[in-house]
């Protein structure tokens, strides 16, 4: 870190700067939180009296598998949005950054899904994954296309069968947010300096070997900024997953959000909803600091 | 970039937006949720106006949850409008009477020999109504006021059944699982409706529940008298489980939403549906020449006649604290009056909660107005369901209709549930 | 531009490239098109009719969504709301990003995770204690209350992309301003702004397209009807009992179209990133 003795003087004059987001924050965010975790200690409807329960609500979620697989299946969700969405995003990019035609074409296409609205998306998957059949046609366009090029032992009942409905669920989803990724990685490896695989390529290196020791390190820092960006995403994916399978499929999808909001509007426990609340934030934290942890030591090799 | 000029616009923006006028106590402010409802509403609303001087402000919020979470957030902040709905269980409601949020009507509906009270379809009153003794300790009396009427029956396409040979729709479970079979032979998906959503599941197993062994019973349940284990409910289980195995559910119909459901059977999908009075309107936009009958569920138990789930579709409550709540409680009573009724009906085919008004408009679903005696819903049952117990037994049904759960082992997963809810309850 | 033979050999790895792309792009392509063809349909032939492009063109979805669903007032609200916000959160968090990525004061590293971390908790359960909170600083129903915290909420992630980007700003420009007597806000508006241009074409597009698809924070911070926003308008054609399907198709073609232009403005901006070399390096 550059820094002059006179500016290190200034750490007031330079706190000035986080000042407004800080203000905004605390305002919005830290005391809302404060008052979210005081209700995490209290059984209350949402409205009249709070009771004060001490830690059972905690107690309570410690010991309910219900809670706790719905934290898996976010994370299993997050798990192949990030291979699957970013290696989808990280691809396109790559085939993007080469002088291609209709360039621009793909770069604008490629952005769509992320500006559909949530009820488009859930309409056209819906349509996409239906399983039902009239006069002997498939409805759903997928297990249309199946039975049409001969694979009619494909046909399934996409979002009903518990083997399949998270999946589709995080390939859904993956579909929808790839364009974030994309954008940043495509603006991230139009900076990297031509003349360094120039130089790459005079040392003898293949192609493979100029991705590996040119073009990841490079984009190290875009790639942690979208892998810090999904797991945002897809640990608090809760719209799509009610748009396509509505109270959910048993208990197979519920993910952390759509629990915390089913305690909250389904059975009224506010303070139940709160202490979820808390606990997913703690365990998102947890993750986000690891991730840092990761990305500095990354960064060092 | 012009930042000066958008700074500008801004604060103009904010300083308008910022000295919004105070109401005027001529003035009643309305929250409603219902979208189809709106224009309606607000050419009402209009009329009133004209007619007494009194402004009606209309304010739409939907969808439905984000209303409710709306109005949670608003009774917290003491900021409720004069007239707006609580669009949950009872208990909820009686909760907000109890924080001094929602008016007690009873005096104004009894007046002049109950003239308001009895030209309403009572089982809607009923629905608003806190009787002497209730479980929730609110004063007795009638705190809300129904706009509007359901009720949720089965419906069959006329033109499905008789490509399968069936010339009436089935009496009885028996004739229905026959008449799934016939279905299934000619490649007709027998059932549709929108077990994605925990309610539906609810009212139809309540539906079973009821006639299989009786009201009395279900309450007793409900008190944790009788435990889910029971053999009757374990029937009841096994009904989902009949049908499913049958194949006479549509493929995904646990994760498919209403309005899912509603589409498949307007557009000719499946023969049999489960929906409410609602329904009407969106097969008639849908498929204008959908060939349609509605009867209840066929029974399984023929000693009991089938009960229907329904009562009041919309109440709207009066806000405690409004200063003008005469005015509002005036505007309600014009608004649920004959002329204003039938005039809602009319324009949104929905059954209107004024019992002059539904035999003044005959045309209006027919078949849904007749069941209006049979209604029955969990408002008017003198006990309530815990919320996590009735969760468990919607998500155990969904469990027994993918083939993944028996009867047997939700019935015991219910009710460790249940036992576990009521010690805390006695621990409080 | 010529690194590209290096990594790729031309010929059939090129078809192969062009297929990928091609078939990611039909992709995303046709639920768009599957919007603008049912925009034009009747509830009666929508789900009916399978074909891609529209048979029938009611013009009349258009007027109607146009109408009911109070457009001419809530575009402008939304513009305004959309542009308010994106204006606060790029002011006060590429501030923040600077002084956490250039300038030192004690706390600053703490004070950086508790942003990050932040952005990790869960909304939905905090709304009804936001909105005690805002009933309590009487920002319930003002434009300018729902403008702070939709600001708010996207101003973690702001404040993330854009000190990425500092952190990777060359230290000698920082030093030659401060040579020229620049004090620290000039820097940051004079040198890491211009430079940071497309990591705020990011944080702007990113945060219009929050605000400009937000409804429930709208439904819950306003109660006077002509200061809704679009979103809150369509949402009376997504009603509980009955959806209009065409209407609502119409309305959210009419919605997406200000995003698509917003988003065409900066890509530019975005890909001249290139010419700056600056993101990454």
């Amino acid at each position: 870190m550059l820094l002059n003795p006179d500016i290190r003087k200034d750490a007031f004059k330079n706190f000035l700067f986080v000042l407004p987001a800080f203000m905004i924050f605390t305002v919005f965010y830290i005391l809302p939180f404060m008052n979210l975790i005081w209700i995490s200690f209290h059984s209350w409807p949402g409205i009249g009296p709070m009771h004060f329960v001490g830690l059972r609500n905690f107690q309570e979620l410690a010991t309910d598998t219900i809670w706790w697989d719905s934290i898996w299946h976010a994370g299993y969700i997050t798990l192949i949005a990030l291979i699957f969405q970013n290696a989808l995003a990280f691809s396109l990019a790559l085939a993007c950054d080469r002088e291609i035609r209709m360039k621009r074409f793909y770069s604008v296409v490629f952005f769509i899904p992320p500006i559909l609205s949530e009820v488009v998306v859930g309409i056209l998957w819906n349509w996409i994954l239906n399983a039902g059949v009239q006069n002997g046609q498939q409805v759903g366009l997928l297990n249309h296309f199946l039975a049409q090029i001969g694979f009619p032992n494909l046909i399934h009942s996409w979002l009903s069968d518990p083997k399949t409905a998270l999946t589709c669920i995080a390939v859904v989803h993956s579909w929808k947010g790839f364009g974030w990724g994309f954008i940043i990685l495509l603006a991230g490896l139009q900076t990297i300096d031509r003349q360094l695989y120039e130089a790459a390529r005079v040392d003898g290196a293949t192609s493979w070997r100029m991705f590996w020791n040119v073009t990841i390190p490079m984009m190290m820092p875009m790639i942690m900024v979208v892998v810090i960006l999904t797991i945002l995403g897809s640990m608090q994916v809760f719209v799509l997953i009610v748009s396509l399978v509505e109270n959910g499929l048993a208990h197979h999808t519920d993910v952390p959000v759509t629990v915390i909001l089913g305690s909250m509007h389904g059975s009224k426990q506010f303070g139940l909803a709160c202490a979820q609340a808390v606990i997913f934030g703690t365990m998102l934290i947890a993750v986000s600091f690891a991730l840092k942890k990761l990305s500095n030591r990354v960064k060092q090799v | 970039m012009k930042i000066s000029t958008i700074l500008v616009l801004c604060f103009c923006f904010l300083a308008v937006g910022g000295c919004s006028a105070r109401p005027s106590t001529n003035q009643i402010e309305v929250w409603h949720w219902m979208t189809d409802r709106q224009d309606a509403l607000q050419a009402l609303a209009q009329k009133y106006e004209q007619e007494t001087g009194v402004k009606v402000k209309l304010e739409l919020f939907a969808p439905s949850d984000a209303y409710t979470q709306k109005i949670t957030a608003a009774s917290q902040a003491n900021v409720l409008p004069d007239i707006y709905g609580i669009l949950d269980k009872k208990s909820i409601l009686a909760l907000f009477i109890k924080s001094g949020l929602v008016a007690d009507l009873t005096e104004e509906l009894e007046a002049d020999h109950a003239a308001w009270e009895s030209s309403l379809i009572p089982k809607a009153v009923d629905v608003n109504r806190f009787p002497v003794g209730n479980k929730d300790g609110v004063p007795p009396g009638i705190y809300g006021v129904p706009i509007d009427v359901t009720n949720i029956q089965m419906v069959y396409n006329n033109t499905l059944l008789k490509k399968a040979g069936l010339l009436k729709p089935p009496q009885t479970f028996g004739d229905f699982l026959t008449a799934v079979d016939a279905l299934k032979r000619v490649g007709v998906s027998p059932f549709v409706t929108g077990f994605g959503e925990m309610w539906i599941i609810d009212c139809f197993a309540s539906n079973y529940a009821f006639n299989m062994m009786g009201e009395d019973k279900v309450m007793a349940t409900f008190r944790g008298e009788v435990k889910y284990t029971d053999p009757d409910w374990i029937k009841v289980f096994s009904v989902f489980q009949t049908l499913a195995r049958k194949g006479a559910f549509i493929e995904g119909i646990v994760t498919k939403g209403n309005k899912y459901a509603e589409q498949d059977f307007a557009l000719e999908r499946a023969a049999f549906s489960f929906d409410g009075s609602w329904a009407v309107n969106i097969y008639r936009s849908m498929n204008p020449r959908l060939d349609y009958g509605i009867s209840p569920l066929p029974a399984i138990n023929p000693d009991r006649p089938m009960k229907v789930w329904g009562g009041a579709g919309s109440s709207f409550v009066v806000n405690a604290a409004s200063p003008n709540r005469a005015k509002a409680v005036a505007f309600l009573k014009w608004l649920t009056a004959e002329e204003q009724q039938v005039f809602i009906a009319e324009k949104t085919n929905n059954l209107p909660a004024n019992r002059a008004a539904m035999i003044a408009t005959p045309k209006v679903l027919p078949d849904f107005s007749k069941a209006m005696d049979q209604t029955t819903h969990p408002s008017v049952w003198p006990v309530n369901e815990d919320a996590l117990v009735t969760e468990a037994f919607d998500k155990g049904i969904q469990s027994i209709i993918i083939g993944e759960k028996t009867p047997e082992a939700v019935a015991g997963e219910v009710q460790k549930i249940k036992d576990r809810e009521m010690k805390k309850k006695a621990e409080q | 531009m010529q690194f590209n033979k290096y990594v790729f050999n031309k010929g059939l790895k090129g078809a192969l490239i062009h297929i990928f792309l091609f078939t990611v792009a039909v992709s995303c392509l046709f639920p768009l098109f599957w919007m603008l063809r049912s925009s034009f349909m009747s509830n009666e032939t929508i789900f009916v009719n399978q074909s891609v492009f529209p048979t029938e063109f009611n013009w009349q979805n258009y007027a109607t969504a146009w109408t009911q669903a109070n457009f001419a007032v809530y575009i402008f609200n939304s513009v305004i709301y959309t542009a308010s916000v994106v204006f606060v959160i790029v002011i006060v968090a590429s501030l923040a990003a600077f002084a956490f990525s250039r300038l030192r004061f004690p706390g600053r590293k703490a004070l950086f995770y508790v942003f990050v971390a932040a952005m990790m908790i869960p909304l939905p359960g905090s709304f009804v204690p936001l909105f005690v909170m805002m009933s309590k600083l009487n920002l319930v129903d003002k434009p300018v209350g729902y403008i702070l915290c939709m600001s708010n909420v996207g101003l973690s992630v702001s404040i993330l992309l854009l000190k990425t980007c500092f952190d990777r700003m060359p230290l000698d420009l920082e030093d030659a301003a401060r040579i020229d007597g620049c004090n620290s806000l000039q820097i940051w508006w004079h040198v890491a702004m211009p430079l940071a241009r497309p990591a705020i074409a990011v944080v702007v597009i990113y945060n219009a397209l929050n605000v400009w698809n937000e409804y429930i924070l709208a439904f819950l911070l306003l109660n006077n009807k002509n200061l809704m926003t679009l979103q809150t308008g369509l949402m009376r054609f997504n009603g509980s009992y009955q959806v209009d399907y065409p209407v609502l198709m119409a309305g959210l073609t009419m919605t997406a179209v200000p995003i698509i232009i917003i988003y065409l403005v900066l890509q530019k901006h975005i890909e001249k990133g290139s010419l700056l070399a600056l993101w990454s390096v």
